[in-house]
């Protein structure tokens, strides 16, 4: 009984520690990697000790600087905002994000101690399910924000954010579906498990290869509810100011940015465990290597399940910066483009693409 | 559930409904209401239909509240109270009154029918998205199709209604 509790507790604590620590990393990576893009240093600025080091700690200065800037600034609160959903905005728009990786699995089975630990905080029958209405409710921390904060560019942009989310919210449910109906499940831990077959004994097979139209509306989805460029419309700096959050200063404003990394890593994970096998490593079982052609190379149970767990975070970083190098590369939508992309093109395809896989599955027996 | 959580689970759930309805502010409401649903989502979950409480999440909390939102904000309300004249008030609460009370008395009689034995051990999978499915699929489908049926007509009622008309 208590060590199933301290189980629950560790891998919940885990699974928050993961994506806060992606976020921190992403914070970094985003100010670098948009330096790069845009042909500039980039953060460079942390004279620590008095330049003694060799090397340079500008990213000491973006991950511990900028966070304790963020937070001891001074909280600015509008003379006519509505007090109380003014403070609540901010953790609305935070949590439910951070709770959507609670089904995100990042690991095989670990077993220790005689325990066996199933590497995901929330073992839920309807995980997909759970992922939808957690997301939906991200919304509310936006709209709240906007609302409550009695300024014309936040309630502009908080009624932007609304439209464009629930709109995007149905190309992503729909291009789920498929998904679905490849492996016959919502758990998200039995589609990851699913994932570790290979097809002709040397292709792993990964959801992108039954879902390759889902994959990419999923993505795209994705990308569109986090609210980044270049669907930032809700943000969208130069006619609204700054959009939803244009009245919020110091830790709320900070939260509301956590909020947007913590979107990308979230839709990093659900696509990874989705299309990209999750924490699947090509020919590793859980006794070790099987190479197509009969060769086999055992592997003790901790190594196996760290290298499981690395591929994961591997992955999951690798979409992460994917999603940094579209925001960098692209321009905005206009409005009236983003609901056309989300009305006309995704939810149509999606539709299709429910429509083939339905045939196939029929027609494959 | 135990007595205690569905106590606590019901108090929370009467007293965001009661905002909803005695709220003077139209986006406080609203809001209520989405503590409301979400709650009974939580109650969902106590009872082992997960499905249930996911969907409801999706769909009411989700998905109509932030419509519900939107269009409040839209419009821009403000407190109701000086909205309608005196006499219309009376009889928008004569008709408050009057529907209120057949509810309440439909829900006292189904509540004075109800068995009150207790409900026996519920099946193996119960709540989950197989066993609904299959009751949906199979028993209900009727129901199921006749209610996609509905709102289709209500999606083409709303279209045919905004669309632009020439003059």
């Amino acid at each position: 009984m208590w060590a199933d509790a301290g189980i629950a507790a560790a891998t919940s604590l885990v699974v928050l520690l993961l994506v806060l620590s992606l976020c921190f990393v992403l914070l970094w990576v985003e100010r670098k990697g948009s330096a790069l893009i845009q042909d500039r240093i980039g953060a460079n600025r942390a004279n620590i000790f008095g330049g003694i080091l060799p090397f340079n700690l500008g990213i000491v200065n973006t991950m511990i600087a900028d966070p304790i800037k963020m937070f001891t600034k001074e909280d600015v609160v509008p003379a006519d905002a509505d007090k109380l959903l003014h403070f609540l905005g901010p953790f609305l728009a935070v949590f439910p994000v951070l709770v959507i990786f609670a089904v995100v699995p990042f690991g095989d089975v670990l077993v220790i101690g005689g325990h066996s630990v199933d590497l995901q905080a929330a073992h839920l029958d309807v995980g997909i399910l759970y992922v939808l209405a957690m997301s939906g409710l991200a919304v509310y921390g936006i709209v709240l924000g906007g609302w409550a904060s009695n300024s014309r560019w936040a309630l502009l942009g908080a009624i932007r954010g609304s439209a464009q989310m629930i709109s995007y919210e149905i190309a992503m449910g729909l291009a789920l579906i498929g998904t679905v109906m490849t492996f016959g499940t919502l758990d998200l831990q039995a589609i990851a498990r699913a994932q570790g077959a290979h097809l002709w004994g040397v292709v792993p097979a990964w959801g992108v290869l039954y879902q390759p139209l889902g994959f990419l509306i999923f993505l795209i989805a994705g990308i569109a509810e986090s609210k980044r460029v270049p669907f930032d419309i809700p943000e969208g700096e130069s006619e609204l100011t700054c959009g939803f959050f244009t009245e919020y200063s110091g830790s709320k404003q900070a939260c509301f940015m956590l909020s947007d990394f913590a979107e990308i890593v979230v839709v990093s994970g659900l696509v990874t465990t989705l299309f990209f096998g999750a924490w699947q490593v090509p020919f590793l079982a859980r006794d070790g290597w099987h190479f197509p052609g009969g060769l086999t190379l055992a592997m003790p149970h901790l190594a196996i399940v760290a290298l499981q767990v690395a591929s994961f975070i591997l992955k999951v970083l690798l979409f992460c910066c994917l999603q940094i190098l579209v925001r960098w590369s692209l321009p905005r939508y206009r409005y009236d483009q983003l609901m056309d992309l989300g009305w006309k093109r995704l939810l149509p395809l999606a539709l299709v693409n429910v429509l083939v896989t339905g045939i196939v599955i029929v027609l494959a027996g | 559930m135990g007595p205690l959580t569905f106590a606590a689970l019901a108090a929370g759930l009467v007293a965001s409904a009661l905002t909803v309805v005695l709220h003077p502010n139209p986006v406080k409401s609203a809001l209520a209401l989405v503590v409301t649903l979400f709650l009974l989502a939580v109650v969902f979950v106590f009872l082992e239909a997960h499905m249930i409480a996911a969907l409801q999440v999706i769909v009411y909390a989700g998905a109509i509240m932030v419509l519900f939102l939107f269009v409040i904000m839209l419009l821009n309300l403000q407190d109701d109270a000086a909205e309608t004249r005196g006499s219309d008030r009376i009889a928008l609460r004569a008709g408050a009154w009057l529907g209120g009370g057949v509810l309440a008395g439909e829900l006292v009689t189904l509540f004075l029918r109800l068995p009150l034995a207790a409900p026996s051990a519920a099946p193996e999978g119960y709540g989950g998205a197989a066993v609904v499915a299959r009751s949906l699929f199979t028993d209900y489908l009727l129901p199921f199709e006749l209610t996609s049926i509905l709102l289709l007509i209500a999606v083409v009622g709303a279209v045919v209604l905004a669309q632009r008309r020439e003059a």
